[in-house]
């Protein structure tokens, strides 16, 4: 007995309404759809990528702040240490310390601040750049530590100016300070050119 | 290393020199009289075998009944030492002459012991708060300040 072997397509309703789809589509799909940016040069096209205003500005903002060394105590040792080779702050864009307040966008407050260097704490933010943040590195830049009763350290420099990230450690170490920088990070990047 | 003089030997050259002055004198220490604090230094600085020509340190302390002038005095030519000291009873108006006519170094010490104690030098040409600023008031270092 010979067994007719192609009988196989079988007159089931739903495999043939299955292959009727496909072939259909099939023949429909013979064209590709034209790419959206194909009215672009293939030069331009290879080298251009859309993205928000306020993302592009902020990711440039975050990636290349300059902070103003502001060493007034013990505090500015390990921000020393932060900005050498073994935990390296360059990795963040961060390569130089500004001794000039007018190219600095960053003021890392290290140390206690007296009373009689509080009018320089004051001029040299003014005379910062918009836009500008502020660190407050360690317990006395904070609340005047150790000393907040003292009669001559003022007490947490945000009496003076104010203050975007505060990192407590007494010293704190140089993660402390970095893991401070990387929240500014975050802090530029909900930041809107519509607003700031 | 430099050699700490005796101070009850100095005492007793300084009594030899004109009486008076010494109020008490041990190994470490002279103690003389507040008025004549800048004869005995001006004896000290310029008399030969003691030639004290460099003064290390000029502080005060407070002891609630009188304040102390402390100087520390050294002589580069003989390498020695003398601690000279003088004391102040008068809590109100505390005044010690000034020794910046003999030694330079005195001056910015003298307004800092001014700044943080309160002890006036009388004939010290620049006697300004140093490390407080103008205008603050009291002295901070004083056992009754807060």
């Amino acid at each position: 007995m010979e067994i007719e072997r192609y009988e196989v397509i079988s007159s089931d309703e739903i495999d043939a309404a299955e292959a009727l789809r496909i072939n259909s589509l099939k023949e429909a799909s013979q064209q590709a759809i034209p790419d959206p940016d194909r009215w672009l040069e293939e030069e331009l096209r290879r080298n251009v990528l859309l993205t928000t205003v306020d993302y592009a500005v902020d990711w440039a903002r975050s990636r290349s702040i300059f902070p103003l060394m502001f060493g007034l105590a013990c505090c500015a040792f390990e921000m020393i240490g932060s900005a050498a080779s073994r935990f390296d702050i360059s990795r963040f864009g961060m390569d130089i310390f500004r001794w000039s307040p007018r190219q600095a966008d960053l003021m890392i407050v290290a140390g206690t601040l007296t009373w009689k260097m509080a009018p320089a704490v004051k001029l040299v933010y003014e005379q910062m750049a918009e836009p500008k943040w502020v660190i407050a590195m360690g317990a006395c830049a904070i609340s005047g530590g150790t000393f907040r009763e003292s009669y001559s350290v003022v007490p947490g420099i945000n009496h003076i100016i104010p203050v975007d990230v505060y990192v407590p450690g007494c010293p704190p170490r140089p993660e402390g300070l970095l893991y401070g920088i990387t929240k500014i990070h975050k802090k530029i990047g909900k930041e809107s050119i519509k607003t700031s | 290393m430099t050699i700490a003089l005796n101070g009850e030997e100095v005492a007793e050259k300084i009594r030899g020199a004109f009486p008076g002055p010494v109020v008490a004198a041990d190994k470490a220490a002279v103690i003389v009289t507040n008025q004549s604090l800048y004869q005995v230094a001006e004896f000290l600085k310029n008399t030969a075998g003691f030639d004290f020509d460099y003064l290390t340190d000029l502080t005060a302390v407070d002891y609630l009944d009188y304040f102390e002038v402390v100087y520390h005095l050294t002589s580069l030519k003989h390498n020695h030492s003398l601690v000279l000291k003088t004391r102040c009873y008068e809590r109100g108006k505390p005044v010690v002459s000034s020794v910046v006519n003999l030694w330079r170094a005195a001056d910015f010490q003298e307004r800092e012991v001014y700044d943080l104690m309160g002890i006036t030098f009388e004939g010290h040409p620049n006697l300004k708060r140093l490390l407080l600023w103008e205008g603050f008031v009291g002295h901070p270092l004083r056992r009754d300040y807060l």
